[in-house]
């Protein structure tokens, strides 16, 4: 250590880029998406994500078809010119019900998830915040909840009130704020140890402006990451109550609605009334997952690669 | 460690409390009275009333929960006045039959979940530790019913070296006996734990493969195998503990669909047919039980973890 340390060459902002000694400081959201964007898997899992909702959205507007009359001299015809993905039982075209079924599918997804994040951050910030016994209640109702077979009350609620995909999400959306809402009071305990916090405080933030300001922004991680295996879930979940019978009601369908419906014809070899649905169900909740991964790998500045 | 158990056990029976609660509220929001069902649509208001008062089913919201946990506690569940059955009886018929289902895949998977775990995370990357990985993935994002299906109609169908349906025997014995017709589902419900289960073990065997101890031991020259099975395999198996612990939920979920799909009449089928006859009693008891089982499979997970891992058991109380 007696030799003085070699002098480190002028501060070229221009050049030092491109010769890769110096770089100019990068925020944490910027190596996170260097990050996520070399994961080949994330990137395969947000093109899936996209071509679904562009395919589910901005798919009606190019491809027309008559969904709600049916045409018995055409019903369960196979793939063919005129409708690349057959016909169902009631003779309507199987690529336009996809269509229309992702709809309700990643609506509810989405709302869900939405619903589930908000209410489980900030239950999750005041507990962990406040502390004592407001934490110790609140994360009592956390336990309660959890512990309830969520598809079984889901099921209950549906039978006894009726699906609507606003009502579906809603119900989802309450099942699901659970975990976020312990991620989150996890996170907001170590982080207001931290001192930007203590100096927040001093300065006079008020509790609404240090968990909105300073806390949420913090544990945005842990959030954006559940959020992706929220909507896989709630996908799934609105799958299994449309199997079950249970789901939206016509005209409103999603995508395990068309599916009970193909599965009446599995001795019949009605194939396209079971896979094209079944794997865009497949595809589209991989996809989350692939995301929420990889998001995680991301985030996580533990596991990034300087 | 006794004053953690004691603590985690207080926890277990509020929320056990808050469970009845929530239970209760559901049931009386989506079914206060049975009272026009069992007295017919001629029966008069006050006669409705007297039967109400009867049967606990008047007073205030606080009364009508006292007799209602008075019940439960007495082992009286409700009573199904759609199948004219008590629910004790409608889950004592069935509850082998489903615990056998799920009981058996669940053994199944944690014997082909650990070993396959173990060796992902020892072959990382490799030919055979993609398409685990990429099978699990696909099994994960499945609908459980979709799977059912198509090996119903590969296997049951096409096939025929299954029976498309559960065996229907009342007897248990005779259902353990069916190979034909229970190898389907009990296949379905191991491939579909295991793509979760998987997943855990490889990420946990890949952590203890980093661990000094395992360097250690190479270090010293012991074979890779009494590595694997010695340092690695025991220690990669903790966080299994809470996992089993912690699947009671999917379970329960689980036999609802494979019940349901093949036509096997335990308390998944049960509970999809209370949901067509809207018979609510059946609904609530079932989730009563479900939830009861979900919070004692955790308890259950963290004793047998303080048990297994003498780093919990021998920790001095920081609190």
């Amino acid at each position: 250590m007696a030799s003085p340390a070699p002098a480190l060459p002028p501060l070229d902002l221009a050049r030092a880029p491109a010769g890769g000694e110096i770089g100019p400081v990068q925020s944490g959201w910027r190596l996170a998406l260097r990050e996520f964007s070399r994961n080949r898997l994330a990137v395969i899992g947000v093109a899936l994500m996209v071509f679904f909702i562009l395919f589910c959205f901005a798919g009606p507007l190019v491809y027309h078809v008559n969904l709600l009359s049916t045409n018995l001299s055409i019903a369960s015809s196979p793939p063919g010119a005129g409708h690349p993905l057959g016909t169902d039982n009631e003779g309507i075209d199987v690529l336009g019900e996809i269509m229309k079924g992702g709809q309700a599918s990643l609506e509810i997804g989405f709302l869900s998830a939405i619903f589930a994040i908000v209410v489980g951050a900030l239950w999750g910030a005041i507990s962990g915040l406040v502390g004592g016994l407001l934490d110790g209640a609140l994360m009592r109702i956390v336990d309660v909840l959890l512990s309830i077979p969520f598809l079984f009350v889901v099921l209950i609620v549906a039978v006894r009130y009726g699906a609507s995909v606003l009502s579906l999400s809603l119900l989802i959306g309450i099942f699901t704020w659970l975990v976020p809402a312990r991620l989150v009071r996890g996170e907001v305990l170590t982080l207001k140890t931290r001192d930007f916090v203590a100096a927040a405080r001093t300065a006079g933030s008020s509790r609404w402006r240090l968990i909105n300001r300073h806390l949420l922004p913090n544990a945005f991680s842990v959030i954006i990451v559940n959020v992706t295996f929220n909507i896989a879930d709630a996908i799934l979940a609105v799958a299994y109550l449309g199997f079950l019978g249970f789901g939206l009601h016509f005209p409103n369908y999603d995508w395990g609605d068309l599916l009970s419906n193909g599965t009446q014809y599995l001795l019949d070899g009605y194939w396209w009334l079971i896979y094209p649905v079944g794997i865009a169900i497949i595809a589209t909740v991989m996809a989350c997952n692939l995301i929420g991964d990889a998001l995680r790998d991301s985030l996580d500045v533990r596991l990034r690669r300087r | 460690m006794s004053a953690y158990l004691v603590r985690r056990f207080g926890t277990s029976i509020v929320v056990v409390i808050g469970i009845s609660i929530f239970t209760f509220m559901l049931l009386h929001a989506v079914y206060p009275s049975p009272a026009r069902v069992v007295l017919g649509p001629r029966a008069s208001l006050p006669a409705i009333a007297a039967w109400n008062k009867e049967n606990g089913f008047a007073g205030s919201v606080l009364s009508q929960y006292w007799h209602y946990v008075g019940q439960v506690l007495h082992g009286n569940l409700g009573y199904s006045f759609k199948l004219n059955q008590s629910v004790v009886a409608l889950f004592g018929e069935r509850w082998a039959r489903s615990a056998y289902l799920s009981g058996i895949s669940l053994l199944l998977s944690i014997l082909i979940a650990v070993p396959l775990g173990i060796y992902q995370a020892v072959k990382r990357n490799s030919w055979g530790d993609n398409v685990a990985t990429s099978l699990a993935f696909t099994a994960y994002a499945m609908p459980d019913f979709l799977l059912y299906l198509i090996a119903i109609q590969v296997f049951a169908l096409t096939v025929h070296a299954f029976s498309y349906e559960a065996s229907q025997s009342a007897s248990l014995f005779a259902v353990m006996g069916d190979w034909r017709s229970m190898t389907l589902p009990i296949i379905c419900l191991t491939l579909l734990i295991v793509a979760g289960f998987s997943r855990y073990m490889r990420s946990s065997a890949m952590d203890t493969l980093a661990q000094d101890y395992i360097k250690a031991a190479r270090a010293k020259g012991l074979p890779e195998r009494l590595v694997l099975y010695r340092h690695l395999l025991r220690n990669a198996c903790l966080p299994m503990i809470t996992l089993v612990g912690l699947s009671i939920p999917a379970l329960l979920a689980g036999n609802l669909i494979a019940e349901t799909v093949f036509n096997y009449n335990g308390l998944g089928l049960l509970f999809y047919n209370s949901l067509q006859n809207e018979d609510y009693p059946v609904l609530l008891a079932y989730t009563l039980v479900g939830a009861v089982l979900t919070v004692l499979g955790n308890l259950l997970a963290d004793i047998a973890l303080t048990v297994a891992d003498p780093r919990i058991r021998l920790a001095t109380p920081s609190r």
